[in-house]
């Protein structure tokens, strides 16, 4: 891993979609390069995806997230990893995380609606051994997601010209 | 009745793009890469903790030289990045934009008929700035063929037994260039054998995307003859909130505060306040900004090149400087038609004095895509000449 290792990192992590000659004129490396490095990023499971920030509001699909905490009993010998990579394996778990504070672990779940979550919460996360206590939040609105602001910004005004 | 308007006044010029200017604002659609300030807006600490001041009354005169803790802050910056060493109370003047600290240096050092030899092409504002303080600006030419850094005998050349100063700005806008230490090492020597002033605005430091800045005070024994100009608008995002400093010996300092408490007074506490905050915590912002500009470059100078504006790669600032050479256009006339035919405004390298005709100068502070599409339309601009 080295500085044009990491300039490519810091660019697809903000736009995934650039060609690799886009890319190589950027690092000036050659588009080979660049190709042979994303691949063996990818290879090393650095990169682990590339995707979209949606703004699923805008497409009025009426989908629901919630916010879920979790107070967990560890497991002799695994700790919390055992129930967390259980719970991963749900589809409607998107993200999950172990943290610090009241409670243990923290989930974003996402369904079509808010009864499918709690039915989701209800039946499968809060009845599952180890699992000691539940708080759910509802996501009202989201204002940004990962590093991106989601509502629409003035643009500042600048003089066309400046010395 | 008479003709108020004073001698000095009457003979600086007006400045030199100020057609495009009228003609930019009666179009739609223009990418200007004519700005000479940042595309982001200034980091959110930074301006939340200005806000914070002013919510807790913090909005009145500070001190001439400008706040304590800022000049504090500033000295233990400049010494850990640059190996600079100003003493706070009495080296360092905080000023309104590094265009006061310019103003308050030359009229604090010149006499009338005193010669100011002038790096260029230049930042527009250094040889109107001799002339008002009753001075004589002398060019001296920063050549294509040394990358724009300014050669030694060039420098040379120039001085008289009226010269007082030099003044240089490395990185440079409107080239990039940027000086090494070996560079300055050369110019240092003449200095010092001339008995010059050098006056060093380094606003450009830390937009130096290879290897690190070298601030022009720590070469050989330039400290006691140097007027280092800085301030926070080009790293920090912070055109608007005017900051900017003076550091130099005690006596010259105290001489350009008397002149800044006069004129100024002090700079806006809101903005000192800020520069505080920048200083203390943005340094990853600053971090993140610069890496941006330094992807932009790689991306806009090569992508000049392949449509046939050949241009240096520019080391500092966020300027490219291609030439029009090839064209067979002046700057002037490439400028003016791409603007018209193909709305990118640019700024031609004559605006910067000697050694900038026939280059432009298109400053590459804009999103990555307002790039590819200005270079874009200036290809179709070439290929239909």
């Amino acid at each position: 891993m080295d500085d044009k290792d990491l300039d490519l990192l810091r660019i697809v992590e903000e736009n995934g979609r650039l060609s690799a000659e886009e890319l190589a004129v950027m690092t000036t490396l050659s588009a080979r390069d660049v190709e042979a490095r994303l691949h063996a990023l990818e290879e090393a499971r650095v990169i682990r995806k590339y995707t979209a920030v949606i703004n699923w509001e805008k497409t009025g699909s009426g989908e629901v997230s919630a916010i879920i905490e979790l107070k967990v009993s560890p497991e002799r010998d695994f700790g919390y990893d055992r129930i967390a990579e259980r719970l991963s394996r749900f589809n409607q778990v998107k993200s999950l995380r172990l943290i610090t504070g009241t409670y243990d672990l923290q989930l974003m779940v996402t369904g079509k609606t808010m009864q499918e979550v709690s039915r989701f919460v209800s039946e499968h996360v809060a009845p599952t051994d180890r699992i000691r206590e539940t708080a759910t939040h509802i996501i009202m609105k989201s204002y940004k997601e990962n590093g991106n602001i989601l509502f629409d910004q003035q643009e500042a005004e600048r003089l066309p010209y400046s010395f | 009745m008479r003709d108020f308007v004073s001698h000095r006044a009457q003979v600086i010029p007006p400045s030199g793009i100020r057609k495009f200017f009228d003609l930019v604002l009666t179009m739609q659609d223009v990418i200007s890469l004519g700005v000479g300030e940042p595309d982001f807006s200034t980091p959110w600490n930074i301006c939340e903790s200005s806000i914070y001041s002013i919510e807790q009354g913090v909005t009145s005169y500070t001190s001439n030289k400008g706040l304590q803790s800022l000049r504090e802050a500033l000295s233990r910056y400049l010494g850990e990045h640059y190996h600079l060493t100003y003493n706070c109370d009495n080296e360092i003047i905080i000023t309104s934009g590094v265009s006061e600290g310019l103003d308050i240096t030359i009229r604090a050092i010149v006499n009338p008929g005193d010669e100011v030899i002038i790096a260029q092409p230049s930042y527009v504002s250094y040889a109107p700035c001799v002339t008002l303080a009753g001075g004589v600006p002398v060019p001296v030419e920063c050549r294509e063929i040394d990358t724009f850094k300014l050669n030694p005998d060039a420098l040379q050349e120039k001085i008289t037994p009226r010269t007082k100063a030099l003044i240089i700005n490395f990185p440079n806008n409107p080239t990039g260039a940027v000086m090494r230490k070996e560079d300055l090492g050369a110019i240092a020597d003449i200095v010092t054998d001339h008995d010059l002033l050098l006056i060093s605005d380094e606003v450009y430091a830390e937009l130096t995307y290879e290897g690190k800045h070298v601030a022009t005070a720590t070469v050989k024994d330039l400290w006691e003859r140097t007027i280092t100009l800085n301030g926070f608008s080009k790293a920090y995002a912070m055109t608007g909130w005017r900051v900017g400093y003076v550091c130099a010996p005690e006596k010259l300092c105290e001489a350009a505060l008397k002149i800044h408490q006069y004129v100024m007074l002090c700079a806006p506490v809101m903005g000192q306040v800020a520069a505080l905050e920048a200083l203390r915590s943005a340094e990853d912002e600053k971090n993140r900004m610069v890496n941006e500009y330094r992807l932009r470059r790689n991306m806009f100078v090569s992508g000049l090149n392949r449509i046939g504006l050949s241009c240096h790669v520019p080391e500092g600032a966020f300027y490219a400087f291609p030439s029009v050479a090839e064209t067979g256009l002046s700057e002037i006339d490439f400028s003016e038609r791409l603007l018209k035919e193909q709305r990118v405004a640019v700024v031609p390298g004559s605006a910067f004095g000697v050694g900038g005709a026939d280059h432009l100068r298109c400053a590459y502070a804009v999103s990555r895509k307002q790039l590819t599409e200005s270079l874009g339309r200036m290809e179709t601009f070439i290929s239909g000449l």
